[in-house]
């Protein structure tokens, strides 16, 4: 299937659980589908460098509050729609993430995997110590009650993680099949060996780092008119980190539809969860879930299948 | 008698305190066929890391097809036309047989042809004409994971083929194959030298090493001692106690 036709049928199924959304009448399915969209697109995101290159990058909380946090500083300087306030996050997250890779992409295996975590220190830090985006003490965003046409805001929020995900995946589905897929998963297998062959593997992994990172920060910039107050302590939590590390996990790595099994089926537990148990069981259940997949699916939920192999092109 | 092809003037490399390569100087012909030998620990493939760029040599220089290469970073230098393969096989093991010749393809071949690219059925026909060249035309659409050993020496052959190099470098190509195999692998390479490649082999097995070189260097304790006709090299004393001792 070319990329078109698989845009297409994307937007397809995304109209649909929009309509079907919409019949259910109640706006608490937009709030929980808001979250579970966010982790599709996180998790996409995230796989983009994790899943494709195999750098393990637990940073993502990094670039989603920079997302968050763009949204913040633009509302407190000239609130603009958060459309182009997505398009400036991608810019700055994308920009952070070329960045990192460069500092950081020399290293290899757990050491990249600890200078990322110390990126999200770092811009904690930073976020805390900065009067204007509101510190410590975080920031309101007050969101309008209505939007016209949609009605109520939520569903416009709704609207807009929905897209992003299709562009999220198709992005993941597109790079998978390209040239940019053979030398992504060159790296993942054989830095050196894909040096070998010609792949110029440090500009192949500042380009992953880069999409990454920009679609972590477009996740993050309708998120304080989602939540209506930010704080730093929230936008760097430990959730993000953990769940977009643990749904590619549990989905599969190799592929795009991966995450977004990983996502939905994570994301949709923990908001069930959350109304009927607690919001505190939730990382427990990420954690319970990933022992149990490492256990008996190691490759996620995908690597249960066998890999089929296209006979016609080699 | 033709240009050089490979000029390496003076060139070491330290492991810290430990010298591996002590200003080793030697050149390589256009279509020549080399062999590169040497005791376990001699710097062979440390010589090998330093011409293909994936370790860099701390003083002397490389020249390539007329260029100096120093600096240059491996992909740089395979798109060049330097193409290896490695000691023990590295292949990229998510992706299918074919799959795997076709990264050169994509990433050296296509890359050197600037905005020109391939189109789907070239790729294809230089991906079916390089499994056939090396015999693992069946096995295109395996993992290669369930190859045998000679085929995987196949598959990393086959590969710094697909990148149409220059100069091949193999790098123990045939370790741990049987007879007919290496017979196999041999001529092969034999092959390959006649379609025009330059060829320098790696290799401690001296039947192949002798029946395929033109002219033999002999690398002891990262210096080199020895180069020249096979069957002089070999009666060199200092050769024969390097590796009868004394």
């Amino acid at each position: 299937m070319r990329s078109l036709p698989f845009l297409l049928i994307s937007l397809a199924i995304a109209a649909i659980i929009f309509v079907i959304a919409r019949l259910l009448q109640n706006d608490y399915v937009f709030f929980a589908g808001y979250t579970v969209l966010q982790f599709v697109v996180l998790a996409t995101a995230w796989n983009i460098l994790g899943g494709y290159t195999g750098y393990v990058n637990f940073g993502t909380a990094a670039f989603f509050a920079l997302g968050a946090y763009t949204t913040v500083f633009f509302h407190k300087l000239y609130p603009l729609p958060i459309p182009l306030l997505i398009v400036i996050a991608a810019l700055v997250s994308g920009l952070v993430g070329l960045g990192m890779g460069y500092l950081t992409l020399r290293l290899r295996g757990s050491f990249f995997a600890i200078a990322t975590l110390a990126l999200a220190v770092v811009l904690q830090t930073l976020i805390v110590n900065w009067d204007f985006v509101g510190g410590s003490r975080g920031a309101y965003v007050i969101r309008p009650r209505e939007i016209p046409i949609l009605g109520s805001y939520i569903q416009y929020l709704f609207l807009i993680m929905l897209l992003l995900a299709v562009a999220a995946i198709v992005t993941a589905r597109t790079i998978e099949r390209s040239r940019l897929g053979y030398g992504f998963a060159t790296i993942r297998d054989d830095e050196l060996a894909a040096e070998a062959a010609g792949v110029p593997t440090l500009k192949l992994k500042l380009i992953a780092t880069m999409i990454s990172g920009a679609f972590m920060g477009m996740a993050g910039a309708p998120f304080p008119y989602y939540i209506g107050y930010l704080e730093p302590s929230s936008a760097f939590g430990l959730p993000y980190a953990v769940n977009s590390i643990a749904m590619p996990m549990i989905g599969g790595t190799m592929t795009w539809i991966g995450p977004v099994i990983g996502a939905v089926l994570l994301g949709v537990i923990q908001q069930v969860a959350t109304v009927t148990i607690s919001s505190a069981v939730n990382l427990l259940l990420v954690g319970v879930l990933l022992v149990v997949f490492v256990v008996i699916a190691p490759n996620g939920i995908m690597g249960l299948f066998p890999k089929r192999r296209k006979k016609s092109a080699p | 008698m033709s240009e050089n092809l490979l000029q390496v003037e003076n060139l070491g490399k330290r492991f810290g305190g430990f010298v591996a390569l002590d200003a080793i100087n030697f050149n390589v012909q256009t279509g020549e066929r080399v062999g590169l030998i040497g005791p376990n620990g001699s710097g062979k493939s440390t010589l090998v890391n330093c011409l293909c760029g994936t370790l860099t040599n701390e003083t002397g220089s490389v020249h390539f097809d007329g260029r100096n290469v120093d600096g240059l970073v491996a992909h740089q230098r395979t798109r060049l036309g330097m193409a290896r393969s490695f000691q023990l096989p590295r292949p990229f093991v998510s992706l299918s047989v074919a799959e795997n010749i076709r990264v050169p393809l994509l990433y050296t071949v296509d890359a050197r042809k600037g905005l020109h690219h391939m189109k789907p059925a070239e790729l294809h026909d230089h991906c079916v004409e390089v499994l056939k060249l090396v015999g693992l035309e069946a096995k295109a659409h395996d993992s290669p994971r369930d190859l045998t050993q000679v085929e995987m020496r196949k598959l990393e052959l086959a590969r710094a083929i697909a990148a149409e190099p220059k100069l091949l470098i193999a790098d123990e190509a045939m370790a741990g194959l049987s007879q007919s195999e290496v017979t196999d692998i041999v001529a092969l390479l034999i092959r390959l030298n006649e379609r025009g490649i330059t060829v320098i082999l790696i290799e401690h097995i001296m039947r192949a090493v002798m029946s395929f070189s033109q002219r033999l260097v002999v690398l002891v304790s990262g210096r080199k001692i020895a180069d020249g006709r096979p069957d002089d090299v070999i009666r060199d004393p200092e050769v024969e106690r390097a590796y009868l001792g004394q």
